[in-house]
């Protein structure tokens, strides 16, 4: 039951995108700067929270996810170390996934190699 | 033939091959759909080992950013991409395409300002923005506890 859930709610967001892209032409950084400004959003007012109880994965894998996880990182950080955690707590929640994203993408680029073909950039 | 900004956007949309939003949304749900219950299915399986659930959630992400890294290495992502559109944006394993994508296409440019510089084309507006919108609340957060 719970992989069906993660599958619509999952899907529904990306869905979502993919009304925005065709009816708006926004590009795919605009739509993932929105995504997860959104996402922070939606932690922060406490919608996202039982949003993530119920759709497990098909909230969290989606980018308003990793919004979420800047807000719950911050709410944590401001009960522990007041201010100073609104500076810390972002990063601190979010860290495995920009440093594992950054290290592959090193890697893969050490790795393979595209040749020199016309580089094709979404921004 | 004179014409306005507005009257040439709409007859290049008249031109231009219309979206058809019938098939990309359906395939932005189906694949969208799939990548999260991958990552359900990763959460689960980490937990059942005994990973704490928040570790479990981390471990989970670097999994499908590894996968994903080595998808695009090998040109694969980017074909899924192609027909799955917002599918394969939105889950993190977009961001890690957004992220290794460039390294990739740039690594021409050299491993600097190449690289290492283009590696944050897309996931440097998110990271700024993510980050900006969560130290405000933060802020906020701190302002309404202290009494």
């Amino acid at each position: 039951m719970e992989y069906l859930w993660a599958f619509l709610a999952g899907g529904l967001l990306c869905a979502a995108g993919q009304v925005l892209i065709d009816l708006t032409s926004m590009t795919p950084a605009r739509i993932l700067v929105t995504y997860v400004v959104a996402g922070v959003f939606l932690g922060a007012v406490g919608i996202y929270e039982p949003f993530v109880q119920f759709a497990g994965a098909g909230a969290t894998v989606p980018l308003t996810g990793f919004g979420y996880l800047l807000a719950k990182g911050v709410r944590n950080a401001v009960a522990e170390n007041g201010l100073l955690g609104a500076i810390t707590g972002g990063l601190e929640a979010c860290a495995g996934g920009i440093t594992a994203a950054v290290i592959f993408a090193l890697i893969v680029a050490l790795v393979f190699s595209r040749g020199d073909k016309t580089a094709k950039i979404m921004g | 033939m004179k014409l306005t900004e507005n009257e040439y956007g709409v007859l290049a949309k008249r031109r231009s091959p219309n979206t058809k939003m019938y098939k990309t949304v359906p395939a932005a749900f189906a694949v969208g759909g799939i990548i999260c219950c991958i990552g359900q299915l990763l959460t689960n399986i980490y937990r059942s080992v005994g990973i704490a659930e928040t570790t479990a959630g981390t471990l989970t992400s670097v999994t499908l950013v590894f996968l994903s890294a080595v998808l695009t290495g090998f040109g694969l992502y980017d074909k899924i991409a192609k027909h799955a559109g917002a599918g394969t944006l939105v889950p993190i394993t977009g961001f890690a395409n957004a992220v290794v994508s460039p390294a990739l296409e740039f690594k021409t440019e050299g491993y600097v300002l190449g690289v290492g510089a283009k590696i944050f084309i897309i996931a440097g507006p998110v990271i700024v923005y993510g980050l900006a919108a969560s130290a405000v609340y933060g802020v906020i957060l701190f302002i309404i506890q202290t009494p």
